[in-house]
């Protein structure tokens, strides 16, 4: 049937601009997330370069803007099933999981309370636990717990309702499915860090003093699992030298083709935040070329004005642990061609990212070779943020917004 | 104004714990606020369907206009507490403000239920001086401008005008295609990225000349543009036209040579820039500048550092240092308008921030060598590849070319010998510590340096002048200082796109004119259903001045962040609503308390201030001090450190407004005169990278406090008694501390308010 409502599948920053700004010009819209929360990848991050400053600011307004536009409807923990039809008259099928935790919630933490059973914190990136009743984070957005009832025993299950004084648990919630019409869709489904596992001479993900740069993103924040310290996973202590290793895994044949953009910056970042507790630390970066481009070379510049800090161009060849759990790097300097073993007491690989929908099935759409979705904007299905190629979050909301466009276009007249 | 209100105070989450409601309900029943009140309920969870059902028969059955939720944060079961238009909903925030966060004091008994008192009595207070904004609707024109025609600016023409917009699309030279005229290729603009291709530029400009929707204007400028947001009208060659909002797509123009000097450009005939370079190969033929001979070997130098080594990178404040405040200096006598001069932002910079365009113009041009030079070899010196995300496919294409040596290089020189040839002297590099390499030519970077560097390009008739303020922070680019808002600039409907506003690749400008033409078309239909833009987007309340009292000393006008007052003749200011953001920075600017919006006014606060009890006995009651707090920061902040189980002096009683910004200083003097004994402003960070939504707000708010302190002074006030403090909206930790401090160095330091009792 024709509509010209538009269905922004991700809620992350790409898909929650393109759905308000759409919004915001007259079109309904219907933003449908994976998570149970909005933010995506943003909401992990503690500060955004170059400015320093909160996620959680711009977040904040957005949802402002959400709430108080009546077109904008979101769905939580749901995915998009199939899609029929043709542009302007978009069937679609979505799937939800349910959260069982109903709008009776108030996040008063009682049902946290009665719960035992304990998982790695997918928000965390598995630095801490979180128990089968949680709250994603601090500024969740729907702010609503989510029960997650896989492997937790009945009679946890049933204190855990018990303990509601609101009635908000809902055992028995099922899955849902149900259609809704469209007639453009905005993929907008980001991105996840490449895993560490497939890097193999890099420790396989399996070296406890050697992180993620998303990782190190959740140890600088304060609402993380330190607090805002950043301590070694192994022993909590304060790391006193610390290597950054770009590209671990892009710009490679045998992992992600491309280069994902952020992660210089990124690591540069970095340098702040261990810089913010420990004035003295020593750091490396091993960087291939550090890009910075834009007025973000302001940023640059600033940063390595810090005479702890330096920098060797050359490729990470192999990194092992000590019996101290110290991380040993071996890497050859490009320049001076000098190979050298080299120890610290933390390494952040700064893994890059991968299309969220790499190897799936996009409906409506296709992937490209990496795993992008290639958009086809003359049948109103467009592909904007890092689905489409990996961008900082400043070109995500152009993205986002130049995307709400497109997907207008498509029905206007409908 | 909401006359009839419904109170109803929530007893879950610990609420009803802490508190005894039916007292609180009793005390509100007996208070001065309970002739506003016709209902006043107790429920032990509101905010269940049956608490909602409660409150929607009351509405029906008294016909309230006003409901006072005195339960959690309004930041949450914001969908739960909404009754339709009609009916507005105060939310006093018991739950994370009260109970929550309370830290006894022993000494003095009752804190607690003395807290709640207050907050519930300010908000029926706040809500009876709000009234529904009932805005006119203005007649809007839906044409849009764009400002230069070249790819950019043709592409967010074609955009529009598949949205059934009439374009009005303004070139200044002769025709349309700007830039990408004199390109004989381009690097890849899409999949698979190895290979330079055509820019399709012919297509693109046939395209504009065939679609009926869009009037091209060839050489001819934008002269002034003059009123706003969806009533605009823009003079272009001496004739009026009335436009609804503006595209600002003018690109770019190539850096000045005399920044390439160390590299021996200007001298030495042989070093020419990838623009001169570009136009040989257009031209058909790549020679040597000084005999007209086929180079055999082209050096491509990207690494910068010689043209960068004095270059000052604590340029860019987004704020001049401190200034007197507009009608605290007195103007000398016959002293005219100084004329404007636009203040120039093109630097040695420019060719740093371009790394990006001339790395990928370098992979190229580098191209090009092999094309026109059969066997001559290209060699590429960079700092850093600048060629990040998908574009690295590029680079890997390049380096995949045997006719391209690519290296890093720092390089130190360049030497010219006799016939002409060069000598690039280089070190760190991949091939050898320290290397010469000979080349027949040398190309440098064309830096893209935004029109807007150089003139106001926009013209616009705005009391405030004809540019974009502050445009040395973004070198001259017409950026936003918000990485999640990348449109939004200073002034309201004029949205910039492509090289004028980022320096970006033609991939990137072709979404970055979409967007463009998103955000101007949103503002025009925003300004038809009577509501503001970003980022109070949705909001229906506009400045209402009472011209009477004006006495016309300027401040509104100067200090709107948006340019949004003119001012006529005598001074008196001209509002444009539809350049307006909502913020109240001209009503906390105003000493005559003109300004006023229908959901939030001085009164409002001021009474709301008043409203707060305060014992005339410091050592019995305790001290009182007033937190005026920001609403989009420094509020969530609040309601975080609560979450976090964080507390504070049972003393503070916060009071949300819009922005910092808003603050007159009226309510210092209304907290003064009641005998509070301090005021803390709470709101974000100002400075070069300044969080305020915005723009100037919470810098305002801190350069007026000089002049409240100037007034606490002449009363004999210790001006210490107001201070303002930048909260990050991560920062919720820090509260606690940020309170405590000012509560054990100022009012315990200076005792009670000389006025308490009076």
């Amino acid at each position: 049937m024709a509509n010209n409502s538009i269905l922004v599948v991700g809620g992350g920053f790409a898909g929650i601009t393109a759905a308000l700004e759409a919004a915001e010009v007259g079109y309904d819209v219907t933003i449908v997330e994976t998570n149970p929360y909005l933010g995506g990848r943003v909401a992990q991050l503690n500060q955004y370069f170059p400015k320093l400053c909160p996620p959680s600011c711009g977040l904040e307004i957005q949802f402002q803007r959400i709430k108080n536009n009546p077109r904008v409807r979101v769905y939580t923990m749901a995915e998009v099933v199939s899609v029929s039809g043709g542009p302007g008259a978009y069937d679609v099928k979505i799937r939800q999981r349910p959260r069982h935790v109903n709008e009776r919630c108030t996040c008063c933490g009682e049902c946290e309370k009665a719960a035992k059973t304990c998982v790695p914190n997918e928000f965390e990136f598995g630095l801490c636990q979180r128990k089968a009743v949680y709250k994603t984070h601090g500024f969740a957005f729907p702010f609503r717990y989510v029960l997650d009832p896989a492997g937790v025993p009945a009679e946890e299950l049933e204190a855990i309702q018990a303990a509601c004084p609101y009635e908000a648990i809902d055992l028995a919630e099922a899955e849902k499915t149900f259609d809704l019409s469209a007639g453009s869709i905005v993929y907008a489904t980001g991105w996840k860090p490449y895993d560490l596992k497939n890097l193999d001479n890099l420790g396989s993900g399996k070296l406890a003093n050697v992180i993620s740069n998303m990782q190190m993103e959740r140890l600088a924040s304060p609402s993380g699992p330190t607090g805002g310290q950043v301590l070694r996973p192994s022993d909590h202590k304060a790391p006193k030298r610390i290597a950054f290793v770009q590209c671990a895994g892009s710009r490679d044949q045998n992992h992600l083709n491309y280069c994902s953009y952020i992660c210089c910056m990124a690591s540069l970042k970095h340098v702040s935040y261990i810089r913010k507790n420990y004035p003295d630390a020593k750091v490396v970066i091993y960087y291939i070329d550090l890009r910075t481009p834009g007025r973000y070379d302001k940023f640059k510049k600033r940063i390595l004005a810090d005479e702890h800090l330096s920098l060797v161009k050359g490729k990470v060849a192999k990194i092992v642990e000590d019996k101290h759990k110290n991380p040993v790097v071996t890497v050859e300097n490009a320049v001076t061609g000098i190979k050298s073993d080299e120890t610290f007491d933390l390494v952040v690989l700064a893994t890059g990212m991968q299309p969220s929908m790499a190897g799936q099935k996009v409906p409506a759409s296709v992937l490209d070779e990496d795993g992008f979705v290639l958009g086809a904007e003359d049948k109103g299905v467009v592909a904007a943020g890092c689905a489409k190629s990996p961008l900082d979050v400043m070109k995500t909301a152009q993205s986002g917004t130049g995307a709400a466009l497109k997907a207008i276009q498509n029905v206007v007249g409908r | 104004m909401a006359e009839k209100l419904g109170v109803y105070i929530c007893g879950g989450c610990e609420i009803g714990k802490a508190l005894d409601l039916a007292g609180l309900a009793e005390h509100v029943k007996n208070s001065k606020v309970a002739p506003l009140c016709k209902v006043i309920k107790t429920n032990p969870v509101l905010c269940s369907p049956e608490g909602v059902a409660e409150i929607e028969a009351d509405i029906k059955a008294e016909g309230l206009d006003g409901v006072v939720v005195c339960a959690c944060s309004p930041r949450v079961k914001w969908d739960i507490f909404r009754f339709g238009d009609k009916i507005q909903v105060e939310r006093v925030n018991l739950r994370e403000q009260c109970v929550w966060s309370f830290q006894d004091d022993p000494n003095v008994p009752g804190l607690l239920t003395a807290m709640a008192q207050d907050y519930v009595r300010m908000g029926v207070t706040r809500l009876s001086k709000s009234a529904i904004p009932a805005p006119e609707i203005p007649e809007t024109n839906k044409t849009l401008l764009v400002l230069g025609g070249g790819f950019t600016g043709m592409t967010a023409a074609l955009n529009a005008a598949a949205l059934n917009r009439d374009v009005l699309l303004v070139e200044k030279s002769d025709k349309l295609g700007g830039k990408a005229l004199n390109m004989y290729k381009t690097f890849p603009l899409s999949a698979p990225y190895d290979k330079a291709q055509e820019t399709g530029i012919d297509k693109l400009v046939a395209a504009v000349t065939a679609n009926p929707k869009i009037k091209v204007l060839l050489n001819s400028s934008l002269e002034s543009l003059e009123g706003a947001p969806g009533m605009f009208k823009a003079t272009i060659g001496g004739a009026a036209y009335d436009v609804g909002a503006a595209i600002l797509a003018t690109g770019w123009v190539p850096g000045e040579g005399k920044y390439l000097e160390a590299f021996g450009y200007g001298k030495m005939k042989n070093v020419v820039t990838s623009a001169q370079f570009e136009e040989m190969a257009k031209n058909g033929k790549i020679v040597r500048p000084s005999d007209g001979k086929t180079p055999a070997s082209v050096a491509f130098v990207l690494d910068m550092d010689l043209a960068l080594k004095d270059v000052d990178y604590g340029v860019g404040a987004a704020c001049e240092p401190p200034a007197p405040l507009p009608g605290d200096a007195a103007p000398a006598e016959g002293e005219g308008e100084k004329a404007f001069v636009y203040e120039q932002t093109e630097s040695a910079k420019h060719l740093a921030i371009s790394s990006e365009i001339s790395s990928l113009v370098a992979l190229k041009q580098a191209g090009y060598v092999a094309e026109f030079c059969p066997g001559a070899v290209a060699m590429v010196l960079y700092d850093h590849m600048m060629v990040p995300g998908i574009n690295e496919k590029y680079y890997k294409a390049a380096q995949d070319n045997p006719a391209i040596m690519l290296t890093k290089a720092v390089v130190t020189g360049v030497a010219e010998s006799g016939d002409g040839s060069l000598t690039v002297a280089a070190k760190d590099t991949l091939i050898g510590d320290s290397v010469e390499l000979a080349a027949d030519l040398v190309v440098l970077p064309t830096a893209l340096v935004p029109v807007t560097a150089h003139e106001p390009t926009m013209n616009f008739v705005y009391r405030q002048g004809p540019h974009f303020p502050d445009l040395k922070l973004f070198d001259g680019f017409v950026d936003s200082n918000y990485i999640c808002f990348p449109y939004e600039t200073r002034r309201t409907g004029v949205y910039a796109a492509g090289c004028a506003h980022q320096p970006m690749t033609m991939a990137n400008a072709r979404e970055d004119a979409a967007g463009a033409v998103l955000k101007a078309v949103q503002c025009i239909e925003s300004i038809n259903r009577g509501v503001a833009v970003h980022p109070r987007s949705g909001d229906l309340s506009f400045p209402v001045f009472n011209f009477v009292r004006c006495t016309q000393c300027k401040r509104c006008t100067e200090e709107c962040p948006f340019g949004a007052l003119d001012d006529d003749e005598k001074g008196t200011p001209k509002p444009n609503y539809t350049r307006c953001r909502r913020c109240g920075t001209c009503m906390g600017a105003c000493p005559e308390r003109v300004i006023k919006f229908d959901s939030y006014n001085i009164d409002q606060i001021g009474s709301t201030i008043k409203e707060v009890q305060v014992p005339d006995d410091m050592v019995k009651g305790g001290p009182r001090v007033i937190v005026l707090v920001c609403e989009n920061d420094a509020y969530p902040a609040l309601d975080m450190a609560a979450f976090r189980g964080k507390s504070w002096s049972p003393y503070v009683r916060f009071i949300p407004v819009r922005c910092l910004g808003s603050v007159n200083a009226i309510w210092v003097a209304d907290a003064m005169s009641k005998g509070v004994d301090g005021v803390m402003l709470l709101g974000c960070k100002y400075g070069d990278d300044y969080q305020c939504h915005f723009v100037k707000g919470s810098e305002l708010c801190s350069r007026r406090k000089e002049n409240i302190a100037e007034s606490l002074k002449r009363l004999g006030v210790e001006a210490e008694r107001v201070e303002q403090y930048e909260v990050a909206i991560d920062e919720y930790d820090k509260i606690p501390g940020l309170i405590e401090r000012f509560m054990s160095e100022v009012i315990s330091k200076f005792g009670p308010n000389p006025f308490k009792g009076y």
